[in-house]
């Protein structure tokens, strides 16, 4: 078991046929993941090599999901497209979509989301502007390093990319069920809640790492939804202590405005909520294997 | 990014909200012929972004154009609330105002739509409002997809109690904001007053927008609402060059990869601070996932050019790109300083960690530059960075 992504799954790229679109299916492939087709109309019924490896080009997801019977579509495609490509990931009724696009307007995430719901959120959508998600030692859905951790059994969700894979690698000597990089945009898709939600009922997860930023209140939420739900131990970072009132810190979504958004309430929150957090990212996972390992 | 007052009144009145006359000027003698060309009165407003203005006496009414060249004099490089005046606006005076209202369009994060907000109680600081008498501020979800149609704005009207005098005219501007807002790409429109004046017109006097950087992609004209004039050198030299940096008032110059991983940078550099003088982060400066060398040296090239920059903290998590050549980048970065004759004068604390970790240190420690320390934590980096900008 794992969440949202195991070996069984069968992955499709939107744009496996542009660069970034290649080099990440080349590092999915080789990190095992079942990649059964990309989606490009203009080149529907080619194929693309991969290290001897010959993936089937169609010309719409929909197509794509009734030949090979996919169900998780990973989307690269630039953000002047990326709105319409989700779309025909929800309109192809795909189960996951994972969004690794940075630079979506917010007008469009906006759509895509409110679409989804209008079709009854059949899709799951992770992202945008994020790494996407890894099952270790099963599939690799996105850009997340493959090899610098192991499968294990700590769950892991956050907004940010490079902390991901800080923090699988500061736990590598554990390992992970799975993470999920969810994306510092300020409208996503699946929130730290969902993900929580899912590492709870995963019978493999035995701990929760979660890592928020400022901005927004989903570190506020998951903590009140942790408190009610959650059993399992969750230990969380924040990162954005420092971060001056109104400038946006690199993420569209990590701006405080106000009292609202800061670190510092958001770190209160957590731990009212009784998730051990940790000052550092070294500190926090220091405080993960100490409940695991004693 | 936020818009000065008449920026956001150009694109109401562009999308057809009715707005008061006015244009913006930069010096006290054009008040004269711009309160002439309105008929002989006028409001001088400050043109600063932020709230508050009107208290800090930087809005006066001009009954003549020598009035209004006096008033401009007074408020041009007033400072309010830490904002310098750079530009003040000439606004025709509005008729008497009988009624002032509130509406606006936001994103609303948390339910992940779109939110109508409404009042009949306007004019003051709607925060107030919304925390004192919350049944005065109607909020209604609005679907990206539907938007905001006639029948939507009656909604919003009747939600918030508008007069039913008022309620054809407000629905309409509901409209039109609306059309502001999403042809904008705007993360906030606000109308605060909305203001029915003695006429019975109604009519937006002040208001706020802020675009979505994002959208830069297909809103090629909202570059030129950019704030070059109060934006900070580093910033601008940065931006210039396609770096995500942002200024702070330390001494440590940050550089890593990835946005969540800076923030934490800065975070880990003022607790390591707190025992080094109290030394704080410089900047912000993510570099991205790929971390090349010409990035890297642009990088470098800022935050050595930043006079408050004592040490330099280069943290970066090799997970796509491997260590070694983030490594070499950092190098290559130092020769093409060098080359260029910018000499590198402030210490540098590396620390490479993650995929082929050890290959990048080697390579490092090859190099051996003279004013290049490796540490291989990022709490032990962060110490050591805090404690040579504190020397």
């Amino acid at each position: 078991m794992a969440i949202f992504l195991t070996k069984e799954s069968k992955v499709i790229v939107q744009g496996m046929t542009g660069s970034e679109g290649q080099k990440h299916t080349r590092r999915m492939l080789a990190s095992g993941t079942n990649v059964v087709g990309g989606v490009n109309p203009r080149k529907a019924g080619t194929t693309v090599d991969f290290d001897g490896a010959e993936i089937p080009v169609f010309g719409s997801v929909k197509e794509a999901v009734e030949k090979t019977g996919a169900d998780v579509t990973v989307i690269f495609v630039p953000e002047k497209f990326t709105k319409d490509a989700v779309i025909e990931a929800i309109d192809a009724e795909i189960g996951l979509a994972v969004v690794i696009t940075e630079g979506v307007a917010v007008h469009d995430t906006a759509k895509f989301w409110a679409y989804a719901g209008a079709k009854g959120n059949k899709t799951r959508i992770i992202g945008p502007n994020c790494p996407g998600l890894i099952t270790p030692g099963q599939s690799n859905a996105g850009i997340i390093p493959a090899d610098i951790t192991k499968p294990g059994r700590i769950g892991l969700v956050s907004k940010s990319g490079t902390l991901t894979y800080q923090m699988m690698y500061e736990l590598r000597d554990i390992g992970f069920s799975s993470c999920v990089g969810i994306g510092g945009d300020p409208i996503i898709g699946t929130t730290h809640i969902d993900a929580l939600a899912a590492f709870e009922a995963d019978p493999d997860t035995d701990l929760i790492v979660m890592i928020g930023e400022i901005g927004g209140d989903a570190e506020e939420r998951a903590a009140d939804f942790i408190k009610a739900n959650v059993t399992k131990p969750v230990v969380g970072y924040v990162a954005g202590f420092t971060a001056p009132e109104g400038k946006t810190m690199g993420h569209a979504g990590a701006i405080v405005s106000g009292s609202s958004g800061t670190a510092q309430a958001k770190k209160e929150a957590l731990e009212a909520a009784g998730v051990k957090v940790g000052k550092t990212p070294t500190e926090t996972a220091g405080l993960a294997r100490e409940i695991l390992l004693g | 990014m936020d818009l000065f007052e008449y920026q956001a009144r150009d694109l109401f009145a562009k999308h057809g909200v009715p707005v008061l006359a006015g244009e913006v000027i930069d010096t006290p003698e054009a008040a004269r012929e711009a309160t002439e060309r309105l008929g002989g009165r006028s409001v001088v407003k400050a043109q600063v972004k932020v709230g508050g203005r009107g208290k800090a006496g930087g809005v006066k009414l001009a009954a003549t154009p020598d009035e209004a060249v006096a008033r401009a004099t007074d408020i041009l490089g007033m400072d309010i609330k830490g904002h310098t005046v750079h530009k003040v606006m000439i606004a025709e005076t509005a008729p008497e105002i009988a009624e002032e209202y509130y509406v606006s369009y936001l994103l609303d994060r948390t339910n992940r739509t779109f939110l109508a907000m409404a009042s009949v109680a306007g004019g003051m600081d709607i925060e107030e409002v919304a925390a004192t008498t919350p049944e005065k501020l109607a909020r209604i979800p609005v679907d990206a997809n539907d938007g905001v149609t006639a029948a939507k704005a009656r909604e919003i009207v009747e939600a918030a109690r508008f007069p039913a005098e008022v309620a054809e005219q407000v629905a309409e501007i509901l409209v039109t904001l609306w059309k502001t807002f999403v042809a904008e790409d705007a993360l906030l429109v606000e109308v605060n007053p909305l203001a029915k004046v003695a006429d019975g017109r109604v009519i937006a006097l002040d208001g706020k927008v802020s675009l979505d950087a994002n959208a830069e992609f297909r809103q090629p004209e909202h570059e030129a609402l950019e704030d070059k004039a109060s934006a900070n050198p580093l910033e601008a030299a940065a931006k210039a060059k396609g770096l995500n940096y942002v200024k702070l008032d330390g001494e440590v110059g940050i550089i890593g990869n990835g946005a969540g991983l800076v923030m934490s940078t800065l975070d880990v550099v003022a607790y390591a601070g707190e025992k080094h003088s109290g030394v704080k982060p410089a900047n912000f400066l993510d570099i991205g996932g790929g971390a090349s060398a010409e990035v890297m040296a642009n990088g470098l090239e800022i935050i050595l050019g930043d006079p408050d920059v004592r040490s330099v903290f280069v943290n970066v998590f090799g997970g796509i790109t491997a260590c070694d050549a983030v490594a070499n980048g950092i190098v290559q970065a130092l020769e093409l300083l060098e080359g260029k004759g910018e000499a590198v004068t402030k210490p540098l604390v590396v620390r490479l960690d993650g995929n082929n970790a050890e290959l990048g240190r080697q390579i490092l420690a090859d190099r051996n530059h003279p004013l290049v320390e490796r540490v291989d934590t990022m709490d032990g980096a962060a110490d050591k960075a805090a404690e040579l900008a504190a020397k």
